[in-house]
């Protein structure tokens, strides 16, 4: 093996692994926040990458309506929980969030795609498009189970996970798409050529983990997430309402997965079901994370990435199983080395 | 004759099919403490998580005349706050950073001026604000409790044994300061087990054995009880 090809190796798996870093950030996040395990994570991947394949070529794309159908369903919980307490206040509330914001995406995305926008506008199309999703899905699926059991929650997230791709496939078909390069064109470091989208992976990697860091640090939102992962009951007992952090932490998780595969969108093909397994290698990493560690995660993920980048050129047939096989001695190290009666 | 503050109603908690507290009546007057004594296990801690609503109860809970809201954040956002038997801090974070998070129903200008007032009460918090709340010690985690619930600018709060598990020295300024906290205009229901140095700093008490409540009356006529002296008070001086 040449240079040449390790140095490409290593780009290619740090490229993957940014993606994956940033998928498992997110599942740390909705973790601790709201202890669910959200495996739906890739298909907000899927998602933005299908929705940006398809505004590409110019048509209105199938998560379109679809957001308009959550927000609405959304609306209805909130109208089936008024009967218990009602406040003019929060029927406006609820009626602006749920009802308004798809219908402002909606004219946005039908005045704005005539115009035939530029791939930097019709990614930020796509990542408007997916994000309010977050919100509806916790509203419908998650938010009436906020006591429930770890257990309970996690197979919620398999069946929200299992109805996403279901939508996904109805919504997109069974063609797998690819959308076009935010910029194309390289640019070269030394010998080694680096492709702009890139550049554009590593860049918005970046700028969100920034971003991330100063919400957590510096606002109190970002704060009472934080709080809220360590002690719940405090939280609750400084008015924070656990419906706030967890909504927060699931629209976080949906702009996360849809600006991941907004970038990824130009490199791979995406098939509905493509995101299930993205979505699990955010989850390898944030494993090795132990689902509470964000830079361990962030590390472990380019890890992955560069593991899969190597497997994939040895021993291409066997890529998956090897990345997958990387939790096994990182089980076997936590379940030695943590107490399994230390918490709840 | 203003509604008092806080009016508990036939209060009864259960857990599981266990019922520990067994129809409780009390009330609290506006800009008054009142103390809950009884031995462990009698039912306070319960009685103030009930009152919070951080577990369920039956019975009528009146907060300035009409029934609480429904959640504790509704509680919260009305003007209770409870600082629990434990402490509940975010042990993770910093000093600060828990501070902020007891304003956080406020304006970030609210929270600003009520953090001075706080380290000025506090200077020892002020002192360790980067420090991480886990590392604090036992008097100085009471201290932040306090704060962060003062943070939130309560009218009422529940003190839940805030001398738990605290030297003496440190006792006698924790309960100072939670008596100096009366001329501010806050109302207090205040549980504790020290009932010498609660009925000290309290206007009316009530003794609460096995669930229910024993004796109720202004706190210096309690002190003065010699039945009570005899069984809570650990006999003479
Ligand atoms: N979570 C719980 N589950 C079951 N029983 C409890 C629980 N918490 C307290 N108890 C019982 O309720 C009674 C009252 O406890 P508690 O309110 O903590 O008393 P106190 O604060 O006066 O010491 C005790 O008998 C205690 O064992
Ligand atoms: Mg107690």
């Amino acid at each position: 093996m040449d240079s040449t090809i390790l140095a490409f190796l290593i780009q290619d798996g740090v490229t993957s692994g940014a993606i994956y870093a940033l998928l498992g950030l997110s599942l740390v996040l909705v973790f601790a926040v709201t202890r669910v395990i959200f495996i739906p994570q890739g298909e907000f991947v899927a998602y933005g990458a299908l929705t940006l394949a398809v505004l590409d070529v110019g048509r209105i794309p199938g998560t379109l309506p679809l957001l308009m159908g959550l927000g609405i369903a959304a609306f209805v919980f909130d109208l089936a929980s008024f009967r218990q307490s009602f406040r003019p206040q929060h029927l406006i509330t609820s009626a602006l969030v749920n009802l308004v914001l798809p219908a402002i995406v909606y004219g946005l995305v039908v005045t704005v795609l005539p115009m035939q926008p530029g791939p930097i506008v019709r990614a930020l199309l796509a990542i408007l498009i997916i994000a309010p999703m977050g919100l509806y899905i916790y509203r419908v699926a998650f938010r009436p189970l906020a006591n429930a059991s770890v257990l309970v929650l996690l197979i919620t997230s398999v069946g929200v996970h299992l109805a996403m791709m279901g939508l996904g496939l109805f919504a997109f078909g069974a063609e797998g798409l690819r959308a076009q390069p935010l910029m194309r064109g390289s640019f070269s470091l030394g010998f080694l050529p680096i492709p702009a989208q890139s550049l554009w992976i590593y860049g918005a990697t970046i700028a969100a983990m920034v971003g991330l860091y100063i919400f957590f640090e510096r606002t109190i939102l970002g704060k009472a997430l934080r709080a809220t992962a360590v002690n719940r009951l405090g939280a609750r007992l400084v008015g924070v309402r656990t419906n706030l952090t967890g909504g927060t932490a699931f629209v976080l998780a949906s702009t996360i997965g849809a600006i991941s595969g907004v970038l990824i969108a130009p490199i791979t093909t995406i098939y509905y079901d493509t995101g299930f397994l993205i979505g699990l290698k955010g989850f390898v990493a944030a494993i090795i994370g132990g689902l509470s560690s964000f830079p361990v995660t962030a590390v472990a993920a380019i890890g992955v990435g560069l593991v899969e980048a190597f497997a994939s050129f040895f021993a291409s047939n066997f890529k998956e199983i090897i990345v997958f096989s990387l939790l096994i001695p990182v089980l076997i190290w936590r379940s030695l080395t943590t107490d399994p009666h230390e918490d709840e | 004759m203003t509604a008092p503050l806080l009016q508990l109603k036939d209060i009864r908690v259960s857990y599981g099919r266990a019922e520990v507290v067994h129809g409780i009546s009390l009330e609290v007057a506006s800009g008054s403490i009142v103390s809950v004594i009884g031995a462990n296990g009698a039912g306070k801690t319960t009685l103030l998580n009930a009152t919070m609503g951080v577990i369920p109860s039956s019975g009528t809970i009146l907060y300035r005349g009409t029934p609480v809201p429904h959640s504790v954040e509704g509680r919260v956002q009305a003007g209770m706050c409870l600082v629990p038997e434990r402490r509940e801090l975010f042990t993770t974070m910093s000093v600060e950073d828990n501070l902020a998070l007891g304003g956080f129903l406020r304006t970030a200008d609210e929270r600003r001026e009520t953090l001075e007032d706080v380290y000025k009460r506090f200077p020892r918090l002020k002192e360790r604000r980067t420090q991480i709340a886990g590392t604090l010690s036992g008097g100085e985690r009471q201290m932040l409790a306090l704060g962060r619930a003062l943070m939130s600018r309560p009218k009422l709060l529940l003190l839940d044994e805030p001398s738990l598990g605290l030297a003496p020295k440190i006792v006698a300024e924790i309960l100072g300061i939670v008596s100096e906290l009366r001329s501010t205009g806050v109302s207090i229901l205040l549980v504790e087990q020290n009932a010498r140095a609660a009925l000290e700093i309290s206007d009316e008490a009530y003794l609460v054995e096995l669930g229910e409540v024993r004796r109720s009356g202004k706190a210096a006529q309690m002190a003065a009880d010699p039945e009570l002296v005899e069984s809570y008070l650990g006999g003479g001086h």
